[in-house]
């Protein structure tokens, strides 16, 4: 096989592996949006935070001696996924729903603020240097000829898009086949209405929040244990690809996250790949940019029904 | 015949505008009232006081001797008084069946985990209110578009679909507002037909807005007639039909 098919190859996997990190938390953003019309701009932080704790729980286990490996991921996914979870529920609690019903910007600033408070909180926790671990996972598969290109592909890719698939479905399946998931979708529609059916809304938007978080704690785990370092920073970048990548896809819309992530991540690995490191950021913003001048909506989003 | 909603001197003032003024009425079991009136008159405002949206500023609205004046609509609903709106409010991006079950959200089962993991009680109460919804869609005609998206659906059949998601809820008295407009004369005989078996079948009362003198005039047992936010006339059709008052305000004065 030539060379130049084999890159190709090499970077659409990096590309994917980076999409899925997107599309997990891009989730979070799309949700909320879709629910009560609000940016969570404290988002990104929320992935930080997951990060961390999934450091720190494998840090733990290592310490009381549990090491095999799968136990390890089991229990450091779902105590990630739990405390995550409850940070959202907790952000939400306190800084969002006292001032619902007020002014669309004052949530927003909210947000903002709650976004700053969680990183110095993480830093005066944790301290502020990077935080490094040593990789559960390391290995994968090569491809192609000894002496040509060799596609890399590590296990760690294959356990982030193999997990990714598996919380995308879970997700879908709660959404349009439990109850609660019909409730949110009528809640996202029409909050008045669904209130007047006698569904608490306020539960619902609370069980959003926490989903969201849920997806980032994911995310977090997973990019915890494939680049191996975390700091308190990490949730800006990644919120705002994220929030691109929610934008692109059409905000509000749960496939248009999954798919505009995947794409965005595609992006850069390319033009990491074929232009340069550098301009990896002016394309991908470029690229939301000339989507949005087309449809303004996003990918998958639908035009805003006038409510009367 | 016993009184089911029983409205006294309701009122209803926006800063300097009295969009209701002392407006007093009944509805008795089984029975079909009609509030007419010309444009501007106060009766959405009116359903809008009854049904929970605006806090009444005077007056008394009961429900089967309970006060509910003002009280949030979700509790009203729970009463057994539900609603439908002048413009169509559906889920419309959802499924039709959707549109009834999630009408019956509360009725299921509210806990969070048991719809998770699927528990016995959860998939009975969830097949019961399945049950319910396929009565209801053969009832006002929509059954084989239960897989359609509701904002698919023609208009007349979103209106049927509206009436379909209020009565999963099993109420005791259904409010229509203007639940003809936009109909062409063949729906509005079925629609007709559909609102005066709901009171034979399944023993409903009636309250309804509507602009349709034919409708109005053929179903109802009570007329009100609102104009400038006070009630000028109220009686059989009959009565209605040869009063001058009703006929100066739907006229305007020679």
């Amino acid at each position: 096989m030539s060379d130049v098919f084999l890159q190709f190859t090499q970077q659409l996997i990096n590309g994917l592996t980076l999409g899925s990190i997107y599309a997990l938390i891009a989730i979070g953003y799309t949700m909320v949006y879709g629910i009560i019309g609000m940016i969570n701009f404290a988002h990104g932080e929320i992935y930080m935070i997951g990060a961390y704790i999934s450091v720190i729980v494998i840090a733990a286990l290592g310490l009381i001696g549990i090491t095999t490996l799968p136990l390890v991921l089991m229990i450091t996914l779902l105590a990630t996924i739990l405390v995550t979870s409850a940070y959202g529920w907790t952000v939400e609690r306190i800084a969002y729903r006292p001032l619902r019903g007020g002014n669309r910007l004052v949530p927003l600033i909210s947000a903002i603020g709650m976004s700053i408070f969680l990183q110095n909180y993480i830093q005066l926790s944790q301290g502020a240097r990077d935080v490094a671990t040593q990789p559960l996972i390391s290995g994968g598969w090569q491809f192609g000829d000894a002496d040509g290109f060799q596609i890399y592909l590590s296990y760690m890719q294959v356990i982030i898009a193999v997990v990714t698939v598996i919380f995308m479905t879970l997700l879908t399946l709660f959404i349009h086949k439990t109850r609660m998931g019909r409730a949110s979708r009528a809640v996202s529609e029409d909050r008045k209405m669904a209130n007047l059916l006698g569904i608490n809304t306020d539960q619902v938007i609370s069980m959003t929040f926490v989903i969201g978080a849920a997806l980032a704690a994911v995310a977090g785990l997973l990019v915890g244990m494939y680049y191996g370092v975390v700091n308190a920073y990490i949730g800006f970048l990644a919120g705002l690809k994220a929030f691109t990548a929610a934008v692109l896809g059409g905000i509000g819309s749960i496939p248009g996250a999954m798919l505009g992530g995947l794409l965005l991540g595609i992006t850069e690995s390319f033009t990491s790949a074929y232009l340069s490191t550098e301009y990896k950021d002016v394309v991908a913003f470029g690229l939301l940019v000339l989507v949005l001048l087309v449809r303004p909506t996003g990918l998958l989003g639908k035009p805003d029904i006038e409510k009367v | 015949m016993d009184k089911l909603l029983e409205v006294s001197d309701l009122s209803m003032q926006f800063g300097g505008l009295r969009a209701v003024d002392q407006v007093a009425f009944e509805v008795g079991s089984k029975q079909i009232v009609a509030v007419i009136g010309p444009n501007g008159a106060g009766k959405t405002t009116l359903f809008n006081c009854i049904s929970g949206f605006y806090s009444p500023t005077g007056g008394r609205v009961e429900m089967a001797g309970e006060e509910i004046t003002g009280r949030p609509s979700h509790k009203i609903a729970r009463k057994g008084l539900v609603r439908t709106f002048q413009n169509i409010r559906l889920f419309k991006s959802m499924t039709v069946i959707e549109n009834l079950m999630v009408a019956q959200h509360t009725r299921v089962n509210s806990r969070l985990l048991s719809g998770l993991f699927k528990s016995r009680n959860y998939r009975r109460r969830e097949q019961e209110a399945l049950e319910r919804a396929h009565y209801w869609l053969e009832r006002v005609g929509l059954l084989e578009f239960a897989n359609r998206e509701a904002g698919n659906l023609a208009y007349g059949q979103q209106r049927r679909l509206e009436i379909a998601r209020c009565m999963v809820l099993e109420p005791k008295l259904l409010l229509l507002d203007e639940p003809a407009a936009g109909l062409n004369p063949k729906e509005t005989s079925e629609l007709d037909q559909l609102i005066l078996g709901l009171r034979e079948e399944n023993n409903l009362s009636i309250l309804l807005i509507e602009h349709d003198m034919k409708l109005v005039m053929g179903i109802s047992d009570h007329i009100v007639v609102l104009d400038q936010g006070m009630p000028i006339a109220a009686g059989t059709p009959d009565e209605i039909r040869s009063n001058e008052r009703v006929i100066k305000a739907y006229l305007g004065e020679s």
